[in-house]
């Protein structure tokens, strides 16, 4: 079971993904640039966060155009397991890989701390080590991590159960519902409707290794090692090969 | 030729610079002011082509880049 992480020009927590996932957690990991134009052998792709293209345009606007994103697609519509992370999440909106948009913070302010998150949904690919209704905490670091759709959008992610992760503190003067950008319904993360397609603002690589502080993050990781883990074991779901 | 494309928050997206600027100018005695909504205005220097060539041009480009057809709409402004 291998991860690929994905570098784009700006990425700045490629780095932060591998050292969570090979060195703290143990799982096989390589570096992928977004000009190589093929995954290479990878069960799970990670889109990291940073400023992908220094956020010129709009925040992923143009690294869904570059030379791998059609490979990434490819990947996530044969099933496999895909997860953006803060700037990666701004990438797959823009992608249309998921639904809605991410849009300046409701302060205005780059927002750079840890939150709590309840964790909603446990069914899924990313999520299973943990338990429902789980409160785990995790940094963010965005300027443009409010959640926007349609109301249709919503009502649809909030009936199908695809709000993985929601902003459930801490209570702030300046937060007082703990939303720290605006977002819609605290939406934190959601998933595709098929369920390997994860994008969150939060960085649960940076709550991995027991030397910077918590590892409630690692849970994530662990879900999608299992996931495949499984896949192999009972031959549900073919690993897509690329 | 010298082309523009507008790009702009669709009606009932929270745009949060536009509601501080607007805020602002209020507590600044604009009392006239009533919303603000900020957007981009994008300049273009094209070869020269017919305007509906242009225009055509410019809408495939706006639609699948400048503008996130979630959030934003588009004007294409050819002379």
């Amino acid at each position: 079971m291998t991860f690929a992480v994905i570098t784009f020009p700006g990425s700045n927590c490629d780095r932060d993904c591998h050292h969570a996932i090979g060195a703290v957690l143990g799982y096989p990991v390589r570096a992928v640039f977004h000009k190589e134009q093929a995954l290479g052998a990878c069960d799970a792709v990670v889109i990291p966060g940073g400023f992908s293209y220094g956020d010129y345009l709009r925040a992923g606007a143009l690294a869904k155009l570059s030379p791998i994103m059609p490979e990434v697609r490819k990947f996530a519509e044969a099933g496999g397991l895909v997860i953006g992370i803060c700037n990666g999440f701004q990438i797959l909106c823009e992608a249309g890989l998921l639904p809605g948009a991410l849009i300046r913070n409701r302060t205005l302010r780059f927002v750079s701390r840890e939150v709590i998150l309840r964790v909603e949904n446990t069914g899924t690919a990313f999520t299973s080590h943990y338990e429902p209704g789980q409160q785990i905490a995790v940094p963010i670091a965005h300027g443009e991590g409010c959640y926007v759709a349609d109301d249709r959008t919503i009502e649809g992610l909030e009936a199908e159960n695809r709000v993985v992760f929601r902003y459930a503190g801490p209570l702030r003067d300046d937060v007082p519902d703990g939303n720290p950008n605006g977002s819609r319904n605290a939406i934190a993360g959601i998933i595709n409707a098929r369920g390997n397609v994860l994008g969150l603002m939060p960085h649960p690589e940076r709550a991995c290794d027991p030397l910077v502080g918590k590892t409630d993050g690692a849970g994530v990781f662990r879900s999608m090692a299992a996931a495949l883990t499984n896949r192999v074991r009972t031959g549900a779901v073919a690993v897509p090969a690329l | 030729m010298k082309a523009r494309v507008y790009v702009t928050y669709k009606p009932g997206v929270l745009d949060p610079q536009g509601q501080t600027v607007c805020q602002f100018l209020q507590n600044h005695g604009q009392s006239k002011v009533r919303d603000v909504r900020i957007g981009k205005f994008i300049e273009f220097d094209l070869e020269d082509m017919p305007p509906a060539e242009a225009e055509s041009v410019l809408t495939e480009i706006s639609g699948s880049l400048l503008a996130n057809p979630v959030i934003e709409t588009f004007r294409v402004e050819v002379p």
